[in-house]
């Protein structure tokens, strides 16, 4: 290997571990565009940025699971392959994943075992377990089967796997996702201890307030792209939310007509424990929606989007029937089929398999959602032709294009078969529509012309609720906003009151109260802050 | 009962026992890396004949019963090849080498039907095989009983105390989680598969080589089946299956005795028994299950397919 | 190196209609090279085998009954695969039907007047047997999470046994000479034939029937729609409003209750009497059936007549070239093995890619 002169040498020593002009494609999406990232010993440098910012991509490249398109890694100067995790293992690189890859019925032991070379995993392996756990205050009992731990017990298995091969770099994904703050705090002394003994750290995370805390150094990514690199400790949460989330002049200003309809769906402390280990538990979700506005719920994914969106439309029951109410019905008790009957409708955020069964034709995917509310059963009896008939009046007005007449759900690009499931439950004319990341995945066109779609609807006098992860389009269509974090609902607020950055920092995780809100700001007026943080 | 009419029993027991100790153990492995294998009784038949046809024109048991393990071997290795490599359905390709063995077995052995040859030797150590009460229980068994206990005892300690056993463990477990691991989910269940097979073949073998020294059709007459919910009832532990397969066979010989002596229960019922068993064993498991904790492994039967 | 499986994105209809059909020919080829290897003519089977049970109207009658139990037990198991519940105790809930359908036939031995309620009675008894039958299974399922496969496999052996008991016992013919039997049904108890020759019973007429049956539920109804979508795709079934715990039960009950009218069809059909058995297995044959069809009805119709039709071949080879009936059994079961492994690579491009074996 021809070492290679990076271009933009830092001053100082040389870096542990340089990336320097990563791009990364799949097909027509490009992830990471051109990424520049230096990690010294001795350090933990933080990797910020909103979910599809490229964090996970460059995280894999680093760890040998991609290859990136252009641009080299490189370790104390050269130039270096990661073919593959064993490659990046043996450079000295370890990663602590966000998932963890546990046996449950395994015991501690057996689970560090499995990762270790033959020759390590005898017997000494357990007086290790407890040497690493000695120094570093991660204390596990080695013969405790991992189905009784705690998330973040088995986090500390992953820990210990990694740390038993002595690695320079620790990559950590999202740490303390899973942790209880308590549990945070033991991660922040172990993770401390590392960097004093002079490796590296990685750092991803959206959590501000800890990256400001342990971090040094931080790079910030949008859209594939570096955007800026900073000292945490230097900074302040508002400003590094503003790096992250961008700081646009010139909002668009929400559809104007104040809501004046009745409150169509009421959520009411809404309270679900978690279904599972990365489940996320919803704490006292109160929000209402009237007729004739959208209410936007904002927030970066895994902070109980998926679990709100099952207990709105009846896939998972809530504990008492007054927590959800549609039309002023108690239907926190109700299946879906029969919320759909009081004239809810619901578009989840994964297309292929939950919305619509892939294998299946447009026409039985019409069947799917509306076999009760479009008349395509009597007796018992499938009307086909209604459902074909609904499904072209569907594939005629959302402009839904597909190959064939009645093609398989699978076949459909990401942007037509979304317009399809909008159109789908459109056409219901529900009077309470909710949807989960309406334009995910979805190109530019679709996405107006769905955002469109439901804006005509909430003007038709429909209560509209939209979970995105995407600011821009919540400013475009949304009334008022809310931020969803860790299964906890902030107060709604007018978008019009509201900036991206505020809403950037309740999405990573301030407390509502410690935000001020912000008057609404002229168009063209350079932005002036009013308090000092 | 005389000490002489017990041991008589008791090795009665353990003849009905060994091909269904063999069998499950041989299973058990299979499962533990996650492979259900509904074709343990083709196997085992196919093993029955090929075994039996060897031995007699080889005139050595030995041969012949290496040859039984081959003829399971080689039926397991499609299976391991269509639910394995090609990820195909498993309750399918099991029940579709079930089919298979039987026919292929039928012909294997369709010359060899109604010959008789020496049954396999027992061993005979001077002095202690001739010990009364207990000579000809400890002592005085052929090649195939030893090898029953000593495969419990080998499996045992493989899963228990091996690395290799801790990742074929793993792998039944989660192949999701050892996939990422980077461990070879594939090549280890073929392997355990493989093993199974030979396995239902060698108890195969033993049921034509030695339980009854000659081979008819069909005579494995089910045991595949009870091998298979032996593994269940035991819960995947190796020691508990050559327990479960003393029931199993008891019950068998018990069935026969109760019969002559008379007693008045139908002798159907008693052969109902170990089937009855199964599924009240299995319904304990589930109740009994500890919350996350599963006492099966947990892929078991789950398609596996590999996406880099 | 090591084996690539990438799932295809588009899966060509063709492919999948024809890829049974390579399977069989696959499994002739195989076939033939068996034969030549046993000392006969490869063409020679061919004809018997395949083309003789064709010939004759006798044949063809046995193997249209051979062909009913199978095609009616493979119709309700699809219900049950398809929605990837793995019902394989349909052996016993045929027992079963048979055993409590016969029963009645047992009991109105003899009867004077009216009885053209017998019959009718038998058949709704015998379908109810089934039912209940495979609902325990179902509910150890729904309710304990245990295993369909291994609870009703144990009771195919218990609903066996049930009915040796039973024959050899309590409904044995007093007047039989000891035989292992129970008396001999009246002509009220018994399915009338369709033609002439006293072979071709009404069970072929009501197996196809339920086939069509089975053919528009499948298509056309909401509980057919929602058989197809929960095997397909789980969580949009869900999603649809679908409860996971009724369907497991229904397909459960429609199986079990084909299962049961085909045990008391061959037991008022065929038989004619309870016997200590009743089924050569049809219970699992069908099982080959209902994959060699694809999971479906017209599939499996085509399947049950070339299973019957390799059986009936079978045993005419048997006689004209002393070519063993265990050679019909490899062949079925070598066929599946094809019929799976072509259908995996139908769904799947394998390829020998660098790397690390996974």
């Amino acid at each position: 290997m021809i070492p290679v002169v990076p271009p933009a040498r830092t001053e100082g020593p040389t870096p542990l571990f340089g990336a320097y002009g990563i791009v990364k494609r799949f097909g027509d999406f490009t992830a990471n565009d051109g990424i520049d990232l230096e990690i010294r010993a001795g350090e933990i440098h933080a990797l910020l940025g909103e979910n599809g910012a490229g964090k996970s991509t460059l995280m894999k490249i680093l760890y040998g699971l991609l290859e990136p398109s252009e641009g080299v890694v490189t370790h104390r100067g050269d130039v270096v392959r990661l073919a593959n995790p064993e490659a990046a293992r043996a450079l000295g690189i370890g990663m602590v994943f966000q998932h963890f890859s546990l046996c449950e019925n395994l015991t501690v032991a057996e689970n560090i075992a499995l990762v270790m070379p033959r020759s390590l995993s005898g017997r000494g392996l357990k007086a290790r377990i407890a040497a690493v756990g000695t120094t570093y205050g991660l204390h596990l009992d080695p013969d405790r089967p991992v189905w009784s731990l705690s998330a973040g017990e088995r986090q500390r298995i992953e820990i210990i796997r990694c740390l038993l091969q002595d690695p320079h770099l620790v990559i950590l994904d999202e740490p303390t996702s899973v942790l209880t703050p308590g549990e945070a705090d033991l991660l922040f002394g172990v993770l401390e201890r590392l960097r004093d003994e002079g490796r590296a750290l990685l750092y991803i995370s959206h959590r501000l307030d800890e990256v400001r805390r342990l971090c040094t150094r931080a790079t910030i990514l949008r859209g594939g792209r570096v955007v800026g690199t900073c000292d945490p400790r230097t900074e302040t949460a508002r400003s590094l939310a503003a790096m992250m989330v961008g700081v646009q002049v010139g909002e668009v200003t929400p559809p104007a007509g104040e809501a004046a309809g009745p409150e169509r769906l009421v959520l009411s402390g809404l309270t679900l424990s978690a279904p599972g280990l990365h489940g996320t538990a919803l704490n006292r979700v109160s929000l209402s929606v009237r007729g004739g506005e959208i209410v936007g719920i904002a927030g970066i994914a895994g902070n109980g989007q998926a679990e709100l969106f099952d207990a709105l439309s009846g896939e998972a029951l809530a504990p008492e029937p007054g927590m959800v109410r549609f039309d002023g019905v108690m239907s926190g008790r109700l299946g879906i089929t029969a919320r759909r009957r009081g004239g809810a409708g619901f578009v989840p955020e994964e297309r292929n398999g939950h919305g619509a069964a892939p294998t299946l034709s447009l026409s039985d995917n019409a069947i799917l959602s509306r076999h009760a509310t479009a008349g395509l059963s009597r007796f018992g009896f499938l009307r086909r032709a209604a459902a074909r008939s609904l499904a072209r009046a569907v594939i005629d007005t959302f402009d839904v294009r597909k190959a064939g007449p009645d093609p398989a759900a699978g076949t459909l690009s990401g942007g037509n078969l979304q317009k399809y499931l909008m159109g789908r439950e459109i056409l219901a004319e529900p009077g309470i529509l909710v949807v989960n990341q309406p334009t995910w995945g979805v190109d530019a066109l679709a996405a107006a012309h769905i955002r469109q779609a439901l804006l005509d609807l909430a003007g038709r006098g429909a209560a509209v609720l939209v979970m995105s992860q995407d600011l821009d389009e919540l400013f475009e269509i949304a009334g008022r906003i809310a931020v969803l974090h860790d299964g906890t609902l902030s107060p709604a607020v007018p978008t019009g009151e509201t900036t991206r950055e505020t809403l950037g920092l309740l999405m990573g995780g301030a407390e509502p109260a410690a935000v001020p809100p912000q008057i609404s700001m002229v168009a063209d007026a350079p932005r002036v802050p009013t308090h000092a943080h | 009962m005389s000490l002489d009419i017990l041991q008589m029993v008791l090795v009665t027991v353990i003849a009905a026992a060994t091909p269904l100790m063999i069998a499950a153990l041989g299973e058990l492995v299979a499962e533990r890396a996650g492979v259900l294998n509904l074709g343990v009784e083709g196997m085992m038949v196919l093993g029955a004949a090929t075994g039996f046809a060897v031995a007699v024109e080889t005139g050595s048991t030995l041969v012949g019963a290496a040859a039984g393990a081959g003829a399971g071997l080689a039926l397991s290795a499609l299976f391991g090849l269509l639910t394995v490599v090609l990820s195909a359905n498993q309750v399918a390709s099991g029940l579709a080498m079930t089919i298979l063995g039987l026919g292929l077995s039928g012909l294997v052995g369709a010359s060899y039907v109604g010959l008789k040859r020496e049954p396999a030797p027992h061993l005979a150590l001077p002095g202690l095989s001739d010990l009364p009460g207990i000579g000809r229980l400890l002592f005085g068994q052929d090649a195939f009983v030893y090898l029953a206990f000593a495969l419990a005892a080998g499996v045992w300690w493989f899963l228990l105390r091996t690395r290799s056993g801790l990742v074929l463990r793993a792998i039944g477990d989660d192949h999701t989680a050892t996939h990422a691991l980077g461990l070879q989910v594939r090549k280890v269940r073929f392997l355990a598969v493989l093993f199974g097979g030979a396995c239902a073949g060698l108890a195969g073998a033993y049921l034509s080589l030695s339980y009854t020294p000659f081979w008819a059709p069909a005579m494995t007459a089910g045991r595949g089946w009870i091998a298979l919910a032996l593994v269940v009832f035991a819960s995947w532990r190796p020691f508990r299956v050559l327990a479960g397969a003393m029931l199993f066979g008891g019950a068998t010989v018990l069935q026969l005795n109760a019969q002559a002596a008379g007693i008045g229960l139908p002798g159907q019922l008693l052969s109902a028994l170990p089937y009855l068993a199964t599924i009240l064993a299995l319904v304990l498991l589930s109740l009994g299950r500890r919350q996350g904790g599963s006492l099966a492994p947990a892929s078991l039967g789950r398609v596996f397919t590999p996406h880099r | 190196m090591r084996i690539d499986l990438t799932p295809r994105a588009n899966r060509s209809a063709l492919m999948d209609a024809l890829s049974p059909v390579l399977a069989f020919l696959a499994a002739l080829v195989v076939g033939g090279f068996v034969v030549a290897a046993l000392g006969r003519s490869p063409a020679a089977a061919f004809v018997t085998y395949f083309v003789a049970p064709l010939s004759e109207v006798w044949s063809l009658q046995e193997v249209a009954l051979k062909a009913a139990p199978l095609a009616l037990i493979a119709t309700g198991l699809a219900f049950c695969f398809r929605a990837n519940v793995w019902n394989i105790g349909a052996e016993g809930q045929f027992v079963m039907g048979g055993l409590f359908g016969g029963w009645i036939g047992v009991a109105t031995h003899g009867a004077t007047g009216n009885t053209a309620w017998v019959l009718p009675l038998m058949l709704v008894v015998g379908t109810l047997a089934g039912l209940l039958y495979a609902l325990i299974p179902a509910l150890l399922k729904v309710r304990l999470g245990v295993s369909e496969i291994l609870t009703s496999l144990m009771l195919v052996y218990v609903a066996e046994l049930l009915l040796d008991y039973m024959a050899r016992g309590p409904l044995r013919d007093p007047a039989g000479f000891n035989f292992p039997q129970s008396v001999a049904f009246d002509e009220a108890a018994r399915l009338p034939y369709l033609m002439e020759g006293d072979t071709l019973h009404a069970g072929v007429a009501i197996a196809l029937a339920v086939l069509v049956l089975a053919s528009l539920v499948l298509a056309r109804t909401l509980f057919g729609f929602t058989v197809r979508v929960v095997g397909a795709s789980p969580r949009a079934a869900r999603f649809a409003g679908f409860s996971d715990a009724r369907l497991t039960l229904a397909v459960f009950a429609v199986s079990g209750a084909a299962a049961g009218l085909a045990g008391i069809s061959e037991v008022a059909g065929r038989i004619g009497q309870l016997q200590p058995s009743i089924s050569p297995g049809y219970g699992f044959t069908a099982i080959i059936v209902a994959f060699l069809g694809r999971l479906s009805p017209v599939g499996i119709l085509v399947a049950a007549l070339v299973i019957a039709l390799t059986t009936i071949g079978g045993e005419g080879a048997q006689i004209d070239l002393k070519l063993p009936l265990d050679l019909t059994r490899a062949f079925q079961g070598l066929l599946l093995a094809l019929v799976l492994g072509a259908d995996a690579l139908s769904r799947y491009r394998v390829r020998l890619v660098p790397g690390v074996a996974a």
